[in-house]
């Protein structure tokens, strides 16, 4: 190849980086367009997807709880802090529960799900590629997809708004504590006050999100160990990309999310 | 003489990765029932010239042709069910990290075929009764086992549907030679009994006449020699007779 003349060269290093991020992006599409397509047609292999029901939503509700109930807590003591500064400190319980129900419980979850679930995901699929095992499985008349991926793609979406609805009222809980135990709020007006500022879609629009952020986590991973190359250095490169790129990716879709429910 | 095609062949395929090219145009074939061994030196292109035959990776150009049918031609559904029709031994046995051996083995019966899992556990265990492999071990987890017993699973899961031609992947590789040559051993025996056809990769020699009717040599992306496994010490082939003596490559002049 003939060599780029050393001014053109950053020009020369943008177009790579350009082409590059096109072509993981068609890539990544065509990806879960496969997923998708696996996912909704027969045959399903009910096995692998209670399987990774367990995996994805069961093992994953104590760190979900525990950032949750933490969360909540910290939350409720700035609010109380901050609303103090013009004497709104009676209003922490509902913003306590706007900000964990809209925007805090489905990011946290999805956020600890992506380090936990989509780094596993990633791990066992990219070793699953550099043993050969994947391979196996086309020789053995079965499509990765529908055996690998669309499980644990249909698991993390059904999965993490379940999650979500955990969080909240873990989330939401904490604040009480917190908010009953430390800052002298009574126990039922704070539940009362709650209960009557929510409305339904503050809590199914996170829900809606912790849906779509569940398919970004699942993805992810599955696309990151599916193209995993060079042995267990590979495997290590695609649960970092896997790790990175959902995170990025729920950030992403969480601004885009709220931009469109808030003009609905 | 039989006019029947191959029941497997290599036209004209060649294969680049990154530029580099691994196959030159391959032609090759195998008639049905009879063991074909691929030997050559690492590097050469024996792993992705039975990748191609067994559908794993698509070629650059060049046919692949099961009973004179070119694969590429073939109706998207019979080309589907192609891997029907396979059996493959990969050189790491590749079996599954989670499930147990019988599962492993009866695989492709429970998930592909349809078979109630009761039947598929049954005729799991008969192919680990023909592989040698002790029922006691048929619960237990690949990282359970030895490498020799690795490799004998991967046999019983290749053939336990009977498949009509089978490859193996350097069957022989990291297996002390002791369980090297029980491995040979029963993959001559299993072929035969089955009547299949077997396209086998390696680079051990010893193995190669063992489990061989016919062997090829692939150097350079091309076959160099081809003769029956017999003849593989007076080939009359330069490159065979330094594979087959060890010689190292002279260094570029």
């Amino acid at each position: 190849m003939a060599s780029v003349p050393l001014p053109l060269q950053p020009v020369q290093a943008i177009g790579r980086s350009v082409l590059g991020i096109v072509r993981t992006t068609g890539a990544v599409a065509l990806f879960a367009g496969r997923a998708l397509l696996a996912m909704a047609s027969p045959p399903w292999f009910f096995g692998q997807f209670a399987r990774q029901l367990a995996s994805v939503g069961y093992y994953s509700l104590p760190v979900v709880g525990l950032t949750a109930a933490f969360t909540g807590a910290a939350l409720a003591l700035n609010i109380y802090t901050g609303g103090g500064r013009f004497n709104a400190e009676q209003i922490m319980p509902q913003i306590v529960a706007l900000g964990i129900t809209r925007e805090l419980g489905p990011v946290l979850a999805a956020l600890m799900l992506a380090g936990r679930v989509s780094a596993a995901i990633a791990a066992e699929i990219g070793a699953m590629r550099a043993t050969e095992q994947i391979d196996a499985l086309h020789t053995l008349s079965t499509d990765p997809f529908r055996y690998l991926i669309a499980p644990r793609l249909a698991a993390a979406i059904i999965v993490l708004p379940l999650l979500t609805l955990v969080a909240d009222i873990i989330g939401i809980a904490g604040g009480w504590v917190v908010a009953t135990r430390t800052l002298d709020f009574n126990a039922t007006v704070y539940i009362r006050n709650t209960w009557d500022f929510l409305q339904s879609w503050d809590v199914v629009s996170g829900l809606i999100k912790a849906a779509v952020f569940g398919a970004i986590i699942a993805l992810m991973g599955c696309y990151h160990g599916f193209t995993a190359s060079g042995g267990a250095r590979g495997v290590g490169r695609a649960t970092t990309h896997a790790v990175v790129s959902a995170a990025i990716l729920i950030f992403a879709a969480d601004y885009l999310l709220t931009t469109v429910f808030t003009h609905r | 003489m039989s006019t029947a095609p191959p029941k497997l062949e290599w036209r004209g395929v060649t294969k680049r990765f990154e530029g580099k090219p691994v196959l030159r145009g391959l032609d090759l074939s195998v008639a049905a029932g009879r063991s074909l061994v691929i030997i050559g030196g690492s590097g050469q292109g024996k792993s992705v010239a039975i990748k191609i035959a067994a559908g794993l990776m698509a070629p650059d150009s060049g046919q692949i042709l099961i009973d004179g049918q070119d694969v590429a031609a073939m109706p998207a559904k019979e080309r589907g069910r192609l891997p029907a029709r396979f059996g493959m031994l990969f050189q790491g046995a590749a079996l599954f990290d989670s499930l147990p051996v019988w599962e492993n083995v009866a695989f492709r019966l429970i998930n592909a075929d349809g078979v109630p899992r009761k039947t598929a556990k049954a005729r799991a265990l008969e192919a680990l009764d023909r592989v040698r492999i002790e029922r006691a071990a048929a619960g237990l987890y690949p990282n359970e086992l030895s490498g020799g017993m690795q490799k004998r699973v991967g046999l019983a899961r290749a053939m336990v549907a009977n498949p009509e031609i089978i490859f193996f992947d350097e069957p022989t590789t990291g297996l002390d030679p002791i369980t090297g040559r029980a491995i040979n051993a029963l993959i001559r025996e299993q072929v035969k009994s089955l009547g299949c056809t077997a396209v086998s990769i390696t680079h051990d020699l010893e193995s190669a006449r063992r489990i061989g009717d016919e062997i090829a040599m692939l150097n350079g992306g091309i076959i160099v020699w081809r003769g029956p496994a017999a003849d593989l010490d007076h080939s009359g082939s330069s490159d065979v007779e330094e594979f087959v003596r060890g010689d190292p490559a002279p260094p570029p002049v």
